[in-house]
């Protein structure tokens, strides 16, 4: 069997073990087997693809497999992995394995909550092997549903509604992305679901692509935040229970950022040439627009949500900028966003979980109280706003030198403006690591708070050493998603030089 | 010379271990740590500098560049990509020499000061992360290496200003250190962006076609490149974070904000020197009027400053003005006119840190004593602390331009060049260079002289330091004494030949006689109990003097920029749009959706009748649409 389908088949054991425990002790250990297993597996491919890049494998998908599934629409679960989605599984596995630890106490419906959160986990691997458009919509769909009851059943806050908005606005995408999909298949010749099949075919006509490439952008473009669709973020973030809003900033909006470069810009070149500045502009206030707003946020999800729109617009920013150096620091920022937003959230829950309240006027002193989780949350603020040797960095100035490539004032003008968020990014993280972290506490209640447990500190670290790691060593990533850049970026610089 | 990798390597060794078990350790160990390993550092960097200058001159008479390590750390495409490395030429490894002194001397007097403070391992441990963060600025190979060090020993200073985190006024100073340099690193970013894109590279020494290729772009990236100099450097208007950086621990301000990342900026402009002589002569000497007005500027404010680490603070903006002006009167002439403010300017770049550093060391021994910044608390305390008091008159001496202190002949160096770029502004530096002897007498007599505060050195005898504080003091002011004498000129300058440093006669005597009054009328104003003159001008101006001391308002300005203009006119109302019109406009489709289903909802009425006038008005419209379509 192909080593590729283990991660959707993990899932699905992890799935029949859950539902087959009964007691809180065996939910938790299926979990920490399953998401062991995942990470496990995730690593090893990494340097089993690294190996085999460096033998001089030169295809474009590695571990490819495809059965057929629905012969009619030629629809296959056809598996493969490119630098890109190995370093997303890789990314997807870390989540998971230390977002298990980081809802490891958490009440009530235990087994109810993992088994969601499973599911959603499931998507999100299939997505990220898929490449075949209808499993990969299927997967898609898959990750999205369960977020609604995750935040409504387990939420805080205003669960309901904020559940009920980001169903039906992520929803809402996906029916534009359906539209495309089908428009791309049909547009196509109906031959073929394949992505890499599609992009070699490359003969949709140029008027449907002006049409659905808008279309599939929007529709993953929702899941990444991509202004004025991004209001989910703010209140589903709030709402989300502490793992699952990690895995939704982690990963789930990086879902958006992929599907935009592999499916819609990949499949459809003139479709981007001529959508590409307006969705520019778009995304260039995203990412100062998102900033902006999140200095004067109260709550401290609600500053991280909107930091998640600034940054995950830098995500599409940088790969409407169509070069090999942006579209690579895309990813790295995918990568980054990922790694420290999951940090950021988890350290927000836990927390939470101790002051049960995110109102950056009740916090202060957190320092001396809880030094461990307040010394991540400083980690964390500072991968956040860019301090080199942390991931942010490295992924801000792939993204900024390859915008640089472009010499006209329409780009120039796009990549200074998104510059500044670097001093604003500033900001807002500063403000907040002042407010609550240092002075004095000034609520005596907070005063008899503890710190870390043994399974929050495993999580906060776990996370910690992924976003040092990857600021310290970042030229095997970067090359890794280069490689893998390369083919697709120069399919769309011949048509968009 | 492989081995200087190590001066890089063991700070960051000791920061992580400081930093990951420094809690378990005793203050002891973890200072003693942090101190043997600053040791070994200063003794290779020593040896660096031994080792780079006894190599025999090229065959032009420079010293070779040397690159014993560089790797590529982050590739973008071909020819751009941020390597790191460890460069050696002669400011880099002058450089060293300056860093690892300073850092050392200041991590044994920090045994002194800093006792039985909490947190005492997470000092050391964020020394170490400075001092590894500030040496691997100087040894960059290339510019985005300087960048990546730039933001960290920014990082550096914002955790060692917030070392009292539980202090109000040292948070938001750490804050508003960190965002001011960002605002102008954003200038530097973008400067060393334009660099790449044109030049065709991040390295300091592109290739002759890239630079033809750039050179009509060069003079803007150098500009904006020092945008972040300034902003590092405490250049006007960005010098607002200096003086409240003075929140932080003491032997911190003297050894970052004194002697070593202030001057980044200076270092950054020396650094990319050639490029600015050949491409951009009028960008430097813009620099140099930054520099002239911020030393003039900050001068004024020091002279009314009362708290003394302020006045140590401004005379620190003036004097890296001073170093600015002197790089910035460089001209392409040949031999060694041209190039002469380089050297002077990375002589005093030199004397400055030492005697810089002594100044705020001996301020910190008497903070140590009276437990107090304020100038109205001290008074006479030459009887109690002699070694502080004689080692601050040498560094006063010496920064006031006194011979045969150090600072007499960088500054001398300095005036020279200024009056051969223009007698003008050779002029304005020799009047600054006498609001400096003032405004340091100034200081000198209000500490140790001048009416004491018997009331309160009673309650709380002031005593001098351990010698832990006081060796550190002794060692600086030898520096200083003899500093002066080191024959500079034939280890750094403009063209990278020896040089032979010769004193203008005329420029000398009168810099001297300048100093000598201006000290004079210090003693007159201040060496007394009562201050008559002063108070009667403070009266007389009370406007001007008002202004002096809120240092004429800057802050205040800043202050209106972001709070009121970036918080309260952009980011409220974006939030706003976003939570009512963005937001609104999802909440109102939901809305319609909602409110278009409950007004179709009563036709699902179950009512026979209602459906059969349905059904009839439909049968009547469609066959009334065939008809008149057919």
């Amino acid at each position: 069997m192909n080593i590729l389908s283990l991660f959707v088949l993990i899932p699905a054991l992890m799935l029949l073990g859950l539902w087959a425990a009964r007691s809180i002790n065996q939910v938790r250990g299926v979990m920490v087997a399953g998401a062991s297993a995942l990470l496990a597996l995730s690593v090893w491919l990494t340097v089993a693809y690294l190996q085999a890049r460096g033998a001089g494998e030169t295809a474009e998908m590695l571990f490819t497999d495809s059965v057929m599934w629905y012969a009619p629409l030629h629809i296959c679960y056809s598996v493969g992995v490119d630098g890109i989605s190995v370093v997303m599984l890789l990314l997807s596995a870390i989540i998971v394995f230390t977002g298990t630890f980081a809802s490891w106490k958490l009440q009530p419906l235990t087994k109810e909550y993992f088994l969601w959160f499973t599911l959603l986990s499931t998507g999100v691997f299939g997505f990220f092997i898929s490449t075949d458009l209808f499993t990969m919509f299927m997967f898609y769909e898959v990750a999205l549903i369960p977020m609604y009851l995750l935040i409504g059943v387990w939420g805080s806050g205003r669960k309901e509604y904020a559940a009920m908005k980001l169903t039906l606005m992520l929803m809402g995408g996906s029916a534009f992305l359906l539209i495309g999909i089908l428009g791309i298949y049909y547009g196509a010749g109906a031959q073929t679901m394949d992505v890499v099949e599609l992009a070699r075919l490359h003969n949709i006509p140029e008027s449907m692509q002006h049409v659905f490439f808008p279309a599939v952008f929007l529709g993953f473009g929702v899941l990444g935040a991509l202004f004025p669709f991004h209001t989910w973020s703010p209140d589903g973030h709030a709402s989300a229970p502490t793992a699952v809003s990690m895995l939704h900033a982690g990963v789930l909006m990086k879902l958006g950022g992929y599907g935009c470069f592999r499916v819609a810009m990949y499949l459809m070149p003139e479709g981007l040439a001529a959508w590409g500045d307006f969705f520019l502009v778009l995304t260039t206030i995203s990412v100062v627009y998102g900033a902006f707003s999140a200095v004067v946020q109260t709550d401290l999800k609600y500053i991280n949500a909107y930091s998640s729109v600034s940054h995950c617009g830098l995500v599409l920013f940088a790969l409407l900028m169509m070069t090999r150096t942006s579209c690579t620091g895309a990813i790295l920022q995918m990568l980054s966003h990922g790694l420290m937003t999951a940090l950021f959230f988890a350290l927000i829950g836990m927390i939470y979980g101790r002051t049960h309240t995110r109102d950056v006027r009740e916090l202060s002193g957190l320092m001396k109280i809880m030094p461990f989780l307040a010394v991540g949350y400083v980690v964390a603020g500072l991968a956040n706003l860019g301090l080199p040797g942390l991931s942010g960095f490295v992924a801000e100035m792939t993204v900024f030198v390859g915008s640089f490539e472009h010499a006209d004032v329409f780009h120039r003008t796009c990549t200074i403006i998104a510059t500044t968020s670097i001093v604003v990014t500033a900001v807002y993280i500063l403000r907040v690591v002042g407010k609550i972290l240092f002075g004095t506490c000034q609520n005596p209640a907070h005063l008899k708070l503890t710190d870390a447990t043994w399974d929050e500190r495993l999580a906060v670290i776990c996370l910690i050493v992924c976003v040092a790691g990857l600021g310290l060593a970042p030229w095997w990533v970067s090359d890794a998603i280069g490689g893998s850049v390369e083919p697709i970026v120069s399919h769309l610089l011949v048509l968009n030089p | 010379m492989e081995y200087t990798i190590l001066i890089l390597l063991l700070p960051v060794l000791s920061f992580l271990l400081l930093a990951l078990a420094g809690m378990k350790m005793s203050h002891r160990v973890s200072g003693l740590i942090g101190t043997v390993v600053l040791g070994a550092v200063t003794a290779l960097s020593y040896m660096a500098a031994y080792d780079y200058f006894s190599l025999p001159r090229q065959a032009d008479g420079t010293f070779a560049t040397l690159v014993p390590w560089n790797a590529v750390w982050l590739p973008f495409t071909e020819s751009l990509h941020i390597d790191m490395g460890v460069l050696l030429d002669p400011i880099s490894v002058m450089m060293l020499v300056v860093i690892s002194t300073v850092s050392f001397m200041v991590h044994i007097y920090s045994f002194g000061y800093m006792k039985g403070e909490r947190g005492f391992q997470r000092y050391y441990a964020f020394l170490s992360l400075f001092t590894f963060s500030m040496l691997g600025l100087v040894v960059a190979t290339n510019i985005f290496q300087m960048y990546v060090f730039w933001e960290l020993v920014g990082v550096s200073s914002y955790l060692l200003i917030g070392f009292y985190y539980t202090k109000p006024e040292a948070i938001a100073a750490s804050k508003k250190a960190f965002i001011v340099t960002r605002f102008a690193d954003l200038g530097f970013l973008i400067g060393i962006l334009i660099y790449g894109y044109y030049v065709g590279t991040f390295s300091f020494t592109p290739t002759e076609t890239g630079l033809m290729q750039g050179a009509m772009m060069l003079p803007l990236a150098l500009g904006l490149m020092f945008v972040g100099g300034a902003g590092k450097s405490a250049m006007f208007p960005l010098h607002i974070w200096l003086p409240d950086a003075m929140e932080g621990p003491t032997p911190v301000s003297a050894l970052i904000h004194a002697a070593t990342m202030v001057v980044a900026g200076v270092y950054q402009v020396a650094r990319m020197f050639p490029l600015y002589i050949a491409y951009a002569p009028e960008t430097l000497h813009i620099v140099a009027y930054v520099g002239a007005f911020t030393a003039f500027y900050a001068a004024s404010v020091a002279c009314v400053q009362s708290d003394i680490k302020r006045v140590l603070a401004f005379s620190t903006i003036s004097q890296i003005g001073f170093m600015m002006v002197a790089l910035g009167v460089c001209t392409g002439a040949p031999s060694h006119e041209g190039g002469l403010g380089y050297m002077a300017s990375m002589f005093h770049l030199f004397t400055h840190a030492m005697f810089k550093a002594l100044l705020f060391l001996g301020a910190g021994c008497i903070i140590h004593a009276v437990h107090s910044n304020e100038m109205s608390t001290m008074g006479g305390l030459r009887k109690y602390m002699p070694v502080t008091h004689v080692t601050f008159l040498i560094a006063c001496l010496a920064i006031s331009g006194i011979p045969p202190f150090s600072g007499f002949f960088s500054k001398d160096e300095i005036l020279t060049a200024c009056f051969a770029f223009s007698p003008v502004m050779g002029w304005i530096m020799t009047l600054i260079a006498g609001m400096t002897a003032f405004y340091m007498f100034r200081l000198y007599y209000g500490i140790f002289w001048g009416r004491e505060n018997k009331e309160l050195h009673a309650a709380h005898v002031p005593h001098e330091s351990p010698l832990s504080m006081t060796f550190p003091l002794m060692v600086l002011a030898a520096i200083t004494c003899v500093a002066g004498f080191i024959p500079f000129g034939h280890f750094v300058t403009g063209d990278g030949l020896s040089y032979d440093i010769h004193l203008d006669a005329t420029v000398a005597a009168t810099s001297c006689v300048v100093a000598v009054v201006a000290i004079a009328l210090a003693t007159f104003m201040y060496a007394r109990d009562t201050q008559p003159v002063a108070d009667a001008l403070a009266r007389r101006f009370p406007r001007l003097h008002e202004a002096a001391y809120r240092r004429f308002y800057m802050d205040e300005a800043w202050l209106f920029v972001t709070k009121r203009i970036i918080f309260r006119c952009v980011s409220r109302p974006v939030a706003w749009f976003d939570r009512h019109v963005v937001d609104g406009f999802m909440n109102f489709l939901a809305w319609a959706a909602n409110a278009s289903g409950e007004e179709v909802q009563p036709m699902q009425s179950g009512r026979i009748q209602a459906y059969v006038l349905w059904f009839m008005a439909g049968i009547i419209v469609l066959t009334l649409m065939l008809l008149l379509c057919v």
